[in-house]
């Protein structure tokens, strides 16, 4: 698959790959997907004691698309708020990596997976 | 060395050379119409195809005149399986045919089916392969047509078919084999293996693209097919339409250097496919081979590496290595490879593989290159993977058994919720 500039460059330098300690109360994780479908991420963030999102971390199991659309949510996901990362939409990640029609699910995942790491850190308050 | 190093022969090869240098005088010197008959400009293209022929021929054990040229094996396959169906309904209208073949023999299977007739999709067994028994206990008295390709595009499986021939003949059914992949892989004789139809392809022996060939069994039985492209009655009216000589010369001039040279580089490409399959197993765990170890062709090895999706392994090599994967994301369906799923390779697994094919151009230097290359990439992907992590905190995970380990991440992903099965 032929893929736009910004999906080979978090492919090729994908940021924040790795784990945090979801025993934490300060983490929560989501992970969302199948292997049988071949689109598997974890996605995890640490919320600071102002609400705000200190760090992101994520691991995929997927295509390029699937990782350069987690590594971009990750990225995004650092210095904002619960609640403005609670309003990410896939599209947004889409558009940015303009990402072909029949990779869009990729960045539909992206968002699931922000979205269940924040209903994770949640139970834990 | 000329980066990327090409591994995918079984979707198609350079043409050699030599070929090229057959078919250079007939774009602009001997340009005729094979079919004019009157001057030596068609002269010549005729006799250039007469010759091809013969080698077409002399690569498979037929006889010149059981050799039809089309524009690949797509349309072989078409005109062996319509031209049968068609022409033999009154006598039955049930096919039996296997459920790993290429699209161009499922696909049309399935066009008949919607216009009549039965068709019985064989299951293969975990190595990709049917048995002539399967296909024997699978006939009716309203059977007409067996086919079954000689050996698989995707994992490299080759059938019994001079046994499933033979078994065939014995029934008076007529046998088809797309022996697309294995023909200067392996050798194959009509006579011998009681084939009646035989679709072969040049680009995948490095010749151009946009020629084939059907063989079509002229005694024990006659075989008659009903035309599928009607025109001008070209090729004892089997195929009508103006020759493409330059590709038929190099349809020929391909199956020639096969027939003389496929000992040696058989010999050669099964030496260099098992350094790769080591290679790529001395230097990572949890790699499974796909399909038939015993009975594939040399160049081909169909490998799932557990753990990383297929096409982020291309995309991390596609500077080094062109290969192809069975994973969801490289088909245009979305769906992972029908073959494997056939041969009931679990989903998670099929996204993890890749096919490697070699050619005539590859060389042992290739191989080590190529090992170094992968198992750095399968191993950065698998730092980055979470089936990995799930997998290495499991201490139920059996790195020994690498050929038949459980994943090691089943418990986190239920089966109710759309998981892992």
């Amino acid at each position: 698959m032929q893929y736009s500039e910004k999906v080979y460059d978090h492919f090729n330098n994908p940021r924040n790959v790795g784990s945090l300690d979801k025993g934490s109360e300060r983490v929560g994780t989501g992970i969302v997907g199948a292997p049988a479908c071949g689109d598997v991420l974890k996605l995890q963030i640490e919320v600071g004691d102002d609400g705000k999102i200190v760090d992101a971390k994520f691991k995929t199991f997927g295509c390029g698309s699937a990782i350069a659309a987690s590594s971009l949510a990750t990225e995004w996901l650092k210095g904002r708020t619960v609640e403005q990362a609670n309003e990410l939409k896939n599209t947004d990640i889409a558009n940015e990596l303009s990402l072909p029609p029949v990779k869009v699910h990729c960045s539909v995942l992206a968002e699931d997976a922000v979205k269940a790491a924040i209903d994770d850190w949640k139970k834990k308050q | 060395m000329k980066l990327p190093i090409y591994m995918d022969n079984n979707a198609t090869t350079p043409v050699d050379p030599r070929v090229l240098e057959a078919m250079m005088p007939y774009f602009t010197e001997h340009f005729g119409n094979a079919a004019s008959r009157s001057h030596s400009f068609g002269w010549k293209a005729s006799d250039a195809v007469e010759a091809a022929r013969g080698q077409v021929a002399e690569l498979i054990g037929a006889s010149p005149r059981e050799i039809v040229f089309t524009s690949g094996a797509t349309e072989s396959d078409n005109l062996a399986i319509k031209g049968v169906a068609e022409m033999y309904a009154e006598r039955g209208n049930h096919i039996i045919t296997c459920q790993t073949e290429h699209k161009a023999v499922l696909d049309t299977c399935r066009y008949l089916e919607q216009h009549g007739f039965d068709i019985t999709w064989l299951a293969p067994d975990a190595d990709g392969r049917v048995s002539a028994q399967q296909v024997d206990q699978a006939i009716t008295d309203k059977t007409i047509l067996v086919t079954v390709m000689a050996a698989n595009n995707e994992t490299g499986a080759t059938h019994p078919i001079a046994d499933i021939g033979k078994a065939v003949r014995a029934r008076d059914v007529i046998f088809h084999t797309d022996a697309t992949q294995a023909i200067g892989k392996v050798p194959i004789d009509v006579q011998a293996d009681e084939i009646d139809l035989l679709s072969l392809s040049a680009h995948k022996i490095y010749g151009p693209k946009g020629a084939g060939a059907l063989f079509v069994r002229r005694r024990d039985p006659h075989v008659r097919l009903a035309i599928q492209m009607h025109g001008g009655g070209h090729e004892r009216k089997m195929r009508s339409g103006t020759l493409n000589v330059p590709g038929i010369v190099g349809l020929g001039k391909a199956c020639q250097l096969a027939k003389a040279e496929m000992a040696k580089d058989s010999a050669r490409l099964g030496q260099m496919r098992d350094q790769l399959e080591q290679g790529i197993f001395d230097g990572l765990d949890f790699v499974k081979r796909n399909g038939s170890t015993e009975h594939r062709l040399p160049n081909t090895a169909n490998l799932s590496f557990a753990f990383v999706e297929g096409e982020a392994v291309m995309l991390k090599v596609r500077h080094f290595l062109a290969v192809s994967s069975g994973s969801a994301c490289t088909s245009a369906s979305l769906e992972p490879s029908f073959v494997l799923k056939a041969m009931r390779v679990p989903d998670d697994l099929a996204q993890t593989s890749l096919r490697f094919s070699l050619g005539r151009f590859n060389t042992p230097g290739d191989i080590d290159f190529v090992v170094e290359k992968l198992i750095a990439a399968v191993k950065e992907l698998r730092d980055m993977s979470p089936l990995y992590e799930m997998a290495m905190d499991n201490e139920n995970v059996d790195k020994d058994k690498w050929q038949t380990w459980d994943s090691g991440y089943a418990s986190y992903f239920p089966a109710d919720q759309g998981g892992h099965e």
